[in-house]
């Protein structure tokens, strides 16, 4: 597991029936590419968080596949459309496998 | 203080001159190899072809949000919307970025669904040099779209 993941989510707290909002994701991750060399002149291997899937009460709202050339600490901002209130959940998947998880939830007024 | 400045000085000598070192053996493998650092048409159309199969994109309906230079190639901001009602008959269900010059050209694929309500996303990317971001839209429908756009950057974000 790669160190010092932290996951960050920006979702507002109330939004009116119907509105389209914007989320925004932001993760500490370094996202090594395997293309850079390390102080021993080797190739680092690659090591980057490759998936990140967004649901809404259980609904797949967003899905996203990342290559090496994402940035690091990589950012993610899409839209989900609120019909009802409800938990907004986030799932990153590590290329070791390992799964970084947040939740946030929104009141649809 | 002085003493340490010093040193400080002759590793950061050292360093910048490794950095120039490490930028030679790279540029001398591209001669070497033949230009395989970085991506081609063949390989942005394999990728695509494993994406979307041989369905041939046409322009249209993407917008794409790029700076048109980037001072720093380790982080530039990419976002793309594509225009469409997002129901549930007529939506975008996917979209792919490319970066034709980079060392493999695959960025992103980006997933959408109705409930998203706008298919738009942005996210921040790596680019080697100046090079052209790809973008193709799938359709609920099965159509496809493309766009295209040039980035100039001014330091490459490689790590090479």
């Amino acid at each position: 597991m790669a160190k010092n993941v932290k996951p960050r989510v920006r979702v507002p707290k109330k939004a009116a029936k119907g509105d389209i909002v914007e989320i925004k994701t932001l993760i500490s991750h370094k996202m090594e590419s395997g293309r850079r060399k390390g102080k021993d002149g080797k190739l680092v291997p690659q090591s980057i968080i490759n998936k990140v899937s967004v649901t809404f009460n259980g609904k797949p709202v967003f899905d996203a596949d990342w290559h090496p050339a994402i940035s690091a600490n990589p950012y993610m901002s899409f839209f989900a459309k609120v019909e009802e209130s409800g938990e907004f959940a986030f799932k990153w998947i590590d290329d070791d496998g390992s799964i970084y998880e947040k939740k946030a939830k929104i009141t649809v007024a | 203080m002085s003493k340490k400045q010093a040193l400080a000085g002759i590793t950061r000598r050292e360093a910048l001159l490794l950095a120039a070192g490490a930028s030679m053996v790279v540029a001398g493998g591209v001669v070497l190899g033949g230009g395989a650092a970085h991506a081609d048409q063949k390989m942005i159309d394999d990728a695509l072809m494993k994406l979307i199969g041989d369905k041939k994109p046409i322009d249209g309906k993407i917008s794409l949000d790029l700076p048109q230079i980037a001072e720093n190639g380790n982080t530039v901001p990419v976002g793309v919307t594509v225009d469409s009602p997002m129901t549930a008959d007529n939506y975008v269900k996917a979209v792919h970025l490319f970066a034709d010059g980079n060392p493999s050209p695959e960025v992103a694929s980006l997933f959408f669904t109705v409930m998203s309500g706008k298919a738009s996303a942005s996210t921040r990317m790596r680019l080697a040099k100046t090079q052209n971001i790809i973008a193709v839209a799938e359709m609920s429908d099965g159509s496809t779209y493309r766009a295209k756009q040039e980035v100039k950057v001014t330091i490459g974000g490689c790590g090479g």
